[in-house]
């Protein structure tokens, strides 16, 4: 339990160690952390609540009364993730976080690419793991930072887990977090943790019709990388038909087919972050420009061309990421 | 099972309005859940149930209010109704829909006393 505001995160540990200090340095983080955790509630702050009169569908003319809520569900953890977002942009970093179901090779693609952008980018990781620091281990062995957060039963990351992990991780202005969420193609993709863009990774061993069979994950995704690619010989997969199903779930998506253990199209993917990793840098400050709400159409480098020019230009609806303060 | 965190979320945003507006039980909870959202009503009712426990919305009733999905086609730009994501245009078959409803996940209202 955390020892400043009494926040239960249930077995949620970083590097073994209890979610408890310190906590998000960024003051809003701070206010929401009021706001969230029972004990310090700041009236007004967030909840924009007014209560009604009972009508409609209020039973009957007892004590019982209607409270207006409207609200969002992940409002809070939106609060987390527009804070985690301002800090990214407020030092220059590109933040990716990666999802996809267990074993699709997510560690070897990212020890890959930690060894491969060693003389020119510096990087360090978030592990989400249910149990076990195995993965930060094999990170922290090509000799990048990592922290491990073990979700105990929890199922993936929310944006609270990030801010504190990256209290304990401190990523050097201008480089890159990587965020390796919990393999599961579910339930990541409702949270938000402030990243510029989820990379979702499917190895051509799943079968092509995953995109269609767990659309939430692949329409929330800026990128799809192909990964394994170098098994296709000895495997019915149909690379074409896969892109299309992604496509139809998210026209917006970009797609590069990898092999993280041989190195096919790592090139691509390398040049795509440096791409993305400059543009953070040259617009410190500038979250819109970095981060963009999931849900809407993107267009990241590598996007299918065939979108291009077409889509109805739509600025950020959050205000939150639209601040120059941070 | 994301489900149980965010019926942790909506517990705890009944207890923060309880807080500001002092009350002590809530009877009922409307929520707008959009059909493209990550969220299957029934196992959110379920682990509202468990999350609930003990707390100020014990035995509170879920009522969910449904939102349908809608999309703008990028190609014969009509706005039309969506059932999942990855559905072709109904109009001319396209698969460039911009989705412009339906990802709802809100608490709308409460009856507390």
């Amino acid at each position: 339990m955390c020892t400043t505001c009494g926040c239960g995160q249930g077995e949620t540990r970083l590097d073994g160690h209890t979610m408890n200090d310190p906590h998000p340095a960024d003051t809003r983080a701070e206010e929401s952390h009021q706001v969230r955790y029972r004990g310090h509630a700041q009236p007004g702050s967030l909840l924009q609540s007014r209560f009604t009169p009972a009508h409609a569908h209020a039973p009957s003319l007892s004590a019982a009364r209607m409270v207006q809520i409207e609200q969002d569900i992940l409002g809070l953890n939106n609060v987390y993730a527009n804070a985690n977002r301002r800090r990214f942009a407020a030092h220059g970093i590109l933040s990716l976080n990666l999802v996809s179901s267990p074993g699709s090779g997510k560690t070897t693609l990212l020890t890959r690419t930690i060894e491969s952008l060693r003389d020119r980018l510096a990087v360090s990781v978030i592990e989400g793991d249910q149990q076990t620091s195995n993965d930060a281990e094999r990170i922290r062995a090509t000799g990048a930072r990592a922290v491990q957060i073990n979700t105990g039963k929890g199922c993936h990351l929310d944006a609270h887990m990030v801010a504190h992990a990256l209290e304990r991780l401190a990523p050097a202005d201008g480089s890159v977090v990587m965020i390796e969420n919990v393999g599961n193609l579910v339930c990541p993709a409702a949270f938000d943790l402030g990243e510029a863009h989820k990379v979702v990774v499917l190895s051509v061993t799943e079968g092509e019709d995953k995109p269609l069979k767990y659309p939430d994950m692949f329409h929330a995704a800026s990128v799809m990388l192909l990964n394994k690619v170098d098994l296709l010989p000895y495997l019915q997969f149909d690379v074409a038909r896969c892109i299309e199903y992604a496509h139809r779930v998210n026209p917006g998506i970009g797609v590069m087919q990898i092999s993280a253990s041989r190195g096919d199209g790592m090139e691509e993917w390398l040049a795509w972050i440096e791409d993305g990793a400059r543009a953070a840098r040259q617009s410190p400050g500038n979250a819109a420009e970095v981060g963009r709400r999931p849900g809407q159409l993107k267009e990241p480098p590598g996007a299918v061309p065939a979108n291009a020019g077409t889509r109805p230009g739509r600025p950020s609806l959050d205000p939150c990421l639209r601040g120059d303060d941070s | 099972m994301h489900e149980m965190s965010l019926a942790e979320s909506v517990l705890e945003i009944a207890e923060q309005a309880a807080r500001e507006q002092g009350f002590r039980r809530v009877k009922a909870i409307w929520l707008e859940i959009g059909a493209l959202s990550a969220v299957d009503p029934d196992a959110m009712r379920f682990c509202f149930s468990a999350v609930a426990r003990n707390s100020l919305a014990e035995a509170a009733r879920l009522e969910v209010v449904a939102v349908p999905g809608s999309a703008q086609c990028l190609e014969c730009a009509k706005q039309v109704e969506v059932q999942t994501l990855g559905d072709l245009c109904p109009e001319c078959g396209s698969h460039r829909l911009e989705i412009t409803g339906g990802m709802e996940m809100r608490v709308k209202e409460m009856e507390v006393e």
